[in-house]
């Protein structure tokens, strides 16, 4: 048997059709990883799990919710955090996916994806949208374990959430990657990762509503409006209760845009932070 | 009116540093199309660099490189459509199946999982793996990821298929089935090889040679040109007199 090797007349580009093959094969690669990695699925539903019944239960007294939008009655506690607890899975996930990268890069795996004839922001956005797939699940299992407990949304509002939650994981897939460019360890970034992740989701809307922020600290108020995390989960928050948040609708699609810019720039071999430090691309 | 085929690989006075280390300096040489071609070196003459330049996992900084006459710095796509790595460290996804890991290479390279599944089989069964297409590729001996890897960069049907130290590691036995089972593709699917190593005994007598030291091309041609040109008995000594001799001057300088 004789492997044929290419014809010699000029290929350019590709098909629509071959792009989604792609796509696909990365979306599906990811998911068989995680589908490896189950203490993965179960690390990734415990930590926000922990916060609503142990957390949440035992501040339900001491923080009350008053009548905010998109809410229309007083609410528990346990519902106001649920959409920040749904980003924190997804904080957490795009977190791990760019963990991964950088474990690539320096196993050397990455260099599969890169020496792929697809053009290279073609490559990264697929890995990206891969990153954000595998969060949904996650996330709308969280919810499951969330209606037993009766934090019920609207029917709908699991439907209409979905839009929102692909684009919020996509902005912090997008920042977890740039920011697996610029570290060049696996223990530098599972480092700084803490530096990330902790920050935006306290100062943010995610445990409690900014009004009540703006009253202890009017600066904190700032921060926490100026954090995308804060914008993301108002989006999801909204959506949820099948409502559109305009302001954070713009924040977050902004923020998408301008990470994913930036990673893709950042690996870039020619421009990027990888090049400028000798490393080819995203391989070591 | 006939047009003559443009080499395999062609490296046009290409330089790379790395801040102020200087990796490649004015690196120039071609391939023949269906010619093995050895790139010798010692660690650290600049194979690796040259091998991520050919790939695109680095820019060119200076020169030009093109493969069967397509640009790599500006047709980089149709490049490397035609081009099969094997990289030094080893790159497939532990977790993954053997096929699994095949029908991802597939997909990267835009090829439908079915086709995908139907090239897979037949690498497979040349590179006599077969049987073990189901098993994690965790599971596999050393030679045999090797052999995985080579039949993977075979899967997008190249026309080149460059290798940069492939047998690092492997045992006797191992590294002489690779070895030969990539010289046989040259001689019966007409393929292009750019073969990397610092191991001599890789090296036959119909071998195209490009001797790099210290990023500089120190000699290229048959086997038989480069004995000439060192004035050596074989290969080991046409290789030591070379380099030695570039040594000298160095430090002279």
């Amino acid at each position: 048997m004789t492997v044929e090797l290419a014809a010699f007349p000029r290929v350019t580009g590709f098909a629509p059709v071959q792009y989604a093959i792609c796509l696909k094969g990365i979306v599906w690669r990811e998911g068989l990883r995680f589908l490896h990695q189950r203490e993965r699925f179960v690390a990734a539903l415990v930590r926000p799990l922990v916060w609503l019944f142990i957390f949440a239960a035992g501040f339900r007294q001491v923080l009350g919710v008053s009548i905010i939008p998109p809410y229309e009655t007083y609410i528990l506690y346990e519902v106001y955090i649920t959409p920040g607890l749904m980003l924190l899975i997804q904080l957490f996930n795009g977190m791990q996916s760019s963990l991964s990268m950088v474990y690539d890069r320096e196993m050397g795996n990455m260099r599969t994806l890169l020496v792929s004839p697809m053009p290279r922001w073609f490559l990264l956005s697929s890995k990206l949208v891969a990153g954000m797939a595998v969060s949904l699940p996650q996330v709308y299992t969280f919810l499951a374990i969330a209606w037993f407990w009766e934090i019920e949304a609207p029917p709908l509002g699991y439907i209409a959430v979905l839009p929102a939650l692909v684009l919020s994981g996509l902005m912090l897939g997008a920042l977890g990657m740039l920011m697996s460019s610029v570290s060049k360890q696996l223990e530098n970034f599972a480092g700084a990762m803490n530096f990330v992740i902790f920050p935006m989701f306290f100062a943010s809307s995610a445990l409690y509503p900014l009004w009540r922020v703006r009253e202890g600290s009017p600066l904190l108020y700032y921060v926490c409006e100026l954090n995308p995390f804060t914008h993301a989960v108002e989006l999801v928050r909204f959506a949820l209760y099948c409502q559109i948040n305009w302001i954070s609708l713009a924040v977050v699609g902004g923020c998408t845009a301008l990470f994913m810019v930036g990673a893709i720039l950042a690996y870039d071999p020619s421009r990027g932070f990888l090049a400028r430090r000798g490393e080819p691309g995203g391989g070591t | 009116m006939t047009t003559a085929e443009p080499p395999a690989v062609a490296i046009e006075g290409v330089s790379h540093c790395y801040g102020r280390r200087q990796a490649l300096n004015d690196v120039t040489f071609s391939i023949t199309p269906s010619t093995f071609a050895v790139l010798l070196g010692l660690n650290g003459a600049g194979k690796s660099t040259l091998f991520s330049l050919i790939t695109r996992l680095y820019a060119i900084q200076r020169g030009r490189i093109r493969i069967f006459g397509r640009d790599v710095g500006r047709a980089s796509s149709e490049a490397l459509r035609m081009v099969g790595v094997v990289f030094q460290q080893r790159t497939l996804d532990l977790d993954l199946s053997v096929v699994q890991n095949l029908t991802y290479h597939a997909a990267l390279h835009g090829i439908a999982k079915h086709d995908g599944c139907a090239r897979a089989e037949e690498v497979l069964a040349r590179i006599a793996l077969s049987d073990r297409a189901n098993d994690k590729v965790r599971n596999l001996s050393g030679g045999q990821m090797r052999r995985v890897e080579i039949a993977r960069a075979l899967l997008h049907r190249p026309r080149l298929l460059v290798l940069d130290e492939p047998t690092v590691g492997l045992d006797i036995k191992s590294r002489a089935d690779i070895l030969r089972y990539v010289r046989r593709l040259v001689v019966e699917d007409g393929a292009s090889v750019l073969w990397a190593t610092h191991l001599i005994d890789e090296i036959s007598d119909d071998d195209d040679v490009i001797v790099l030291h210290q990023g500089r091309v120190l000699a290229h041609g048959s086997v038989p040109r480069v004995l000439d040109a060192a004035d050596a008995k074989d290969i080991g000594a046409a290789f030591t007199r070379l380099t030695q001799g570039t040594d000298a001057a160095i430090e002279a300088s």
